[in-house]
């Protein structure tokens, strides 16, 4: 019989959905303006800027960590500025790891609203244009609705990738309880403990419990906003 | 003058070159597939911009290349019904209809909702998606759509290229209308000389 979860267990749910919400929420408008730049800028560096957007794709997570770590630390660039301006430091903190989940899942994020922006008919555009909506109205009214569904499949696949964040995580803020402890790695740190079999099993129905709503979640709004036409986000 | 244009555009290898000027009403653009046709409504609706030359309708300059004249689409008042009806597929009829009406400032509208539904019988569709529509619909909505817009000018292209023969038909009787009931000018644009016959006080040749 297994045990029902424990304070302990609440805890790092609430931890890792903090986490990932932050994190997911601050990557979005960055993820669809950098989606849009690719889709539509048309500049130099743009190639570049495509690789460097997908790198942590690509990259060992552990690699990217620690070049956050670099970059982050007390001694790195970003990091002494954020200090030395703002007081905040984001080494051992929650916050930390929400900047390492929201640079992991970046590049699924932009990759999905890149795909939808590039489906949205440009002649849409044109008509609301000629029917006296200017340049912003235009894009609130035609552009961004019809890349709804883009939108909704990053914010899945963000969450998703997210709350599954190991690797730069535990480079970049380290496995402090209650701090940065997110789900994956409560799940790594019980199956180092002995007799921790029973924690893992918990943790990991949670994780696939929280996988599994998200998707029910994103399906059942892009019926909504399609009207049943059963289009799907993923 | 309804309407007094002399734009040209390369394109590639392509040189798109239009000159006309006249009082007409109803002036309608004729020739082949790639002559660059709807290249000239862009140009006039603002929606692609000329190398050199000049766009007045109805007295206005929307582009004038020498004295450095270019009015964005929305500031043109220019009615654009595309090719393909192009509705907004997330709304509603209604809501298309009154995307440019609600847009328009009050002065500038001269056609009511309920005489739209009236002019083109369409009364029935309002609560209605986009997708749910016929061709023909779909055709008359956009019509709709750009006349409640308040245009100073109707520009048409194609619009009986999509619809099989006797959806044509009701568009063409449609399109006679207006030009009976409605004082707006109209260039429109087709390949099909019996269409043109039909609809245009005045030819303009494209190659």
């Amino acid at each position: 019989m297994m045990a029902p979860l424990g304070l302990a267990e609440w805890a790092i749910v609430g931890l890792s959905l903090k986490v990932s919400l932050l994190a997911i929420g601050a990557t979005l408008p960055v993820a669809f303006a950098l989606a849009w730049l690719l889709a539509r800028g048309r500049f130099p560096g743009r190639v570049l800027l495509d690789a460097l957007v997908h790198l942590p794709l690509v990259l060992p997570p552990v690699v990217t960590g620690w070049l956050l770590l670099l970059a982050f630390g007390r001694s790195g660039p970003v990091g002494a500025w954020l200090e030395s301006w703002f007081g905040i430091s984001l080494m051992f903190r929650w916050t930390g790891a929400a900047l390492a989940a929201a640079v992991m899942a970046l590049p699924l994020m932009v990759r999905a609203i890149r795909l939808s922006l590039e489906q949205v008919d440009r002649r849409l555009e044109g008509v609301a244009r000629t029917l006296g909506a200017g340049p912003w109205r235009a894009f609130f009214t035609v552009t961004l609705p019809l890349s709804l569904p883009g939108i909704l499949a990053a914010t899945v696949l963000g969450l998703a990738r997210s709350l599954g964040e190991f690797g730069a995580t535990i480079t970049f803020v380290s496995n402090i309880p209650g701090e940065t402890r997110t789900l994956p790695l409560a799940i790594y740190t019980a199956l180092q403990a002995p007799g921790g079999e029973a924690m893992v099993t918990r943790l990991a129905l949670i994780s696939v419990v929280l996988s599994l709503a998200a998707l029910a979640i994103s399906e059942w709004l892009a019926r909504r906003a399609y009207g049943g036409r059963g289009s799907h986000v993923l | 003058m309804s309407f007094d244009v002399e734009v040209t555009l390369q394109r590639g290898e392509r040189r798109i070159a239009v000159a006309f000027t006249t009082h007409a009403r109803v002036v309608s653009l004729h020739g082949p597939s790639g002559a660059g046709k709807t290249s000239v409504l862009d140009m006039i609706a603002g929606l692609l911009r000329p190398d050199s030359g000049h766009i007045r309708i109805a007295g206005e300059t929307l582009f004038d290349a020498a004295q450095g004249i270019d009015l964005p689409p929305e500031r043109r008042a220019v009615g654009y019904v595309l090719q393909d009806a192009r509705l907004f597929p997330h709304r509603r009829v209604r809501d298309n209809l009154l995307y440019g009406w609600r847009l328009a400032p009050p002065e500038r509208r001269w056609l009511t909702l309920d005489e739209v539904l009236d002019l083109l019988g369409i009364g029935h569709l309002l609560q209605r998606m986009p997708a749910t529509l016929s061709g023909g619909e779909a055709q008359r909505v956009a019509i709709g759509r750009a006349l409640l817009a308040g245009p100073r000018v109707l520009l048409l292209d194609e619009p009986l290229a999509s619809l099989d023969a006797a959806r044509r038909e009701e568009i063409m009787l449609l399109l006679e209308r207006i030009r009976r009931e409605l004082s707006v000018p109209v260039l429109h644009v087709s390949h099909d000389r019996a269409e043109v016959d039909r609809l245009a006080d005045q030819l303009v040749e494209m190659s």
